[in-house]
């Protein structure tokens, strides 16, 4: 993990990620919007979910085929940023 | 039966990003090809090639787009884009349904490939961009200038090696004439110029490290090259009746099969692809005043396709002028046929032969009028496009002088 992520918090980081693919600035993504509220379509959330593999190195379990089936919580910004916090901490366990 | 015109063209390549600007090229016998500029040179034992230099995906595409266009696609659609916007043709209602889009390529998306296997072997990575299947995939580029034009007819690629856009024309050319469809968007690409694509073609020792000296004794072997082109074929009444400027007509296919070698090229698969393609056309051999050959600079390809060439024209292979455009935008691959048929549109339009570049030796197995090293002035009517792919896989078209 670079420097910068060291001091922006999860939760900055996820809505930066969310914001660049909705194409919306990143004050106008609040923790308790849907990706679907955001316009985020089904590629654009396989993306999102790559760009936070990226950014926490972490694996998140989603399958597009069973969404609802996933222990990560996708239903708002908030929810996504826990679950993120929950990957952080089990890695680090 | 139908008759099939062309109303459109674009394309990028070595040698220009459109089609006038091509045209000079082939007209000054200028060299598109020079030293490469990819990853890891320094490894690759060739070091050559007829790459479309300073290509700016960013001024040309949305991030978004780009995140889902292989270069071959970003080459299509650049291309598809000129050709529709010369054609003037606006498929809204009735038109989307009645046309399709059919390409060649050989490989597809060979960058998205080398990019994510350097990724997760070179590199560790345990994940790849989502979007690599949509990417890589053959079918790739035309699927986007399906969607970017609303194309709601047949609409596929087609891959036979080094003769993929000339079986995608050819299958354009029928599908219309057969009824199958109005307007058919076709033609073909390639971007094979990275690390793995040029490492793949050194292993077969065919590829020159100098120059693409197609039909000069001293050839040393094949040039790779990249880009596409892209054409719009139009059923003639549609064309006519709405007043389209007419670059050609295209009035004969064939394709064979050798059926006898996966690399080594057969005279008879040629000569029959040859002699179907001037039945097709119904027109005698005497009648080609132009063959843009397949031409690829390695002593297999030239010997044969003399040979065939001599052997269905018999004396009118004396007075037809045959040149290979590969001495100088290299050899495109999958899309190679779609590029030399920009200098089958040149010689019918403006009455200028494209050029063999790259000849010092005359090949006592080669004693055909090559037009070698300049181009020429000569009003022609008929002309020919031969590709003969690995695997014997041979497509011939045939286009006259719009009346």
């Amino acid at each position: 993990m670079n420097m910068q992520s060291q001091v922006i918090s999860v939760e900055a980081q996820v809505i930066a990620i969310i914001a660049e693919q909705a194409v919306l600035d990143v004050a106008d993504v609040t923790p308790g919007q849907s990706l679907d509220s955001l316009g985020i379509d089904s590629l654009g959330l396989v993306e999102t979910i790559f760009a936070i593999e990226e950014a926490f190195d972490i694996s998140v379990p989603f399958n597009a085929n069973e969404p609802s089936e996933s222990p990560f919580d996708l239903g708002s910004v908030a929810s996504i940023v826990a679950a993120v916090e929950g990957l952080i901490a089990q890695k680090a366990a | 039966m139908r008759r099939v015109v062309i109303t459109g063209a674009g394309t990028v390549n070595a040698l220009a990003c459109d089609v006038a600007a091509t045209y000079a090229a082939f007209a000054e016998g200028r060299c598109g090809i020079g030293a490469l500029d990819v990853r890891d040179l320094d490894r690759l034992g060739v070091q050559i090639g007829g790459q479309v230099r300073d290509w700016d995906a960013e001024a040309r595409f949305s991030r978004q787009q780009i995140t889902l266009y292989d270069r071959f696609t970003q080459f299509t659609l650049t291309a598809a884009t000129q050709a529709i916007s010369q054609s003037g043709l606006q498929f809204d209602g009735d038109l989307g349904d009645d046309s399709g889009v059919v390409l060649g390529t050989a490989a597809g998306g060979v960058n998205t490939w080398d990019d994510s296997y350097r990724a997760v072997y070179a590199e560790d990575k345990n994940r790849v961009h989502p979007f690599v299947v949509p990417r890589l995939m053959n079918s790739a580029a035309a699927s986007h200038v399906a969607m970017q034009f609303g194309l709601r007819g047949p609409s596929f690629s087609v891959s036979t090696a080094c003769a993929s856009s000339n079986h995608a024309m050819g299958l354009a050319f029928q599908a219309i004439r057969g009824g199958g469809a109005k307007v058919m968007v076709t033609g073909g690409s390639e971007s094979m110029l990275c690390f793995g694509g040029i490492k793949a073609w050194e292993g077969l020792r065919v590829m020159s490290q100098t120059a693409c000296r197609p039909f000069s004794l001293n050839r040393s072997g094949m040039v790779q090259g990249e880009g596409a082109a892209v054409f719009v074929f139009e059923e003639l009444d549609h064309a006519r009746a709405r007043g389209a400027e007419i670059l050609a007509e295209v009035i004969g296919f064939a394709m064979t099969s050798d059926a006898s070698d996966i690399v080594m090229p057969s005279q008879e698969g040629a000569a029959r692809a040859i002699r179907l393609a001037l039945r097709d056309a119904k027109v005698a051999p005497d009648a080609v005043g132009y063959i843009n050959a397949h031409g690829t600079g390695t002593a297999a390809n030239d010997k044969t396709e003399c040979a065939a060439i001599a052997q269905v024209f018999g004396a009118a292979a004396e007075r037809v002028m045959i040149s290979s455009t590969k001495s100088m935008h290299g050899h495109l691959i999958g899309g190679t046929g779609a590029v030399e048929l920009l200098a089958c549109l040149m010689a019918l339009q403006q009455g200028v032969i494209a050029p063999t570049i790259g000849y010092e030796v005359a090949d006592p197995e080669c004693p055909l009028d090559v037009v070698p090293n300049q181009a020429r002035q000569a009003a022609v009517d008929v002309v020919m496009s031969n590709a003969f792919a690995f695997g014997g896989l041979n497509a011939v078209l045939v286009l006259r002088k719009a009346a």
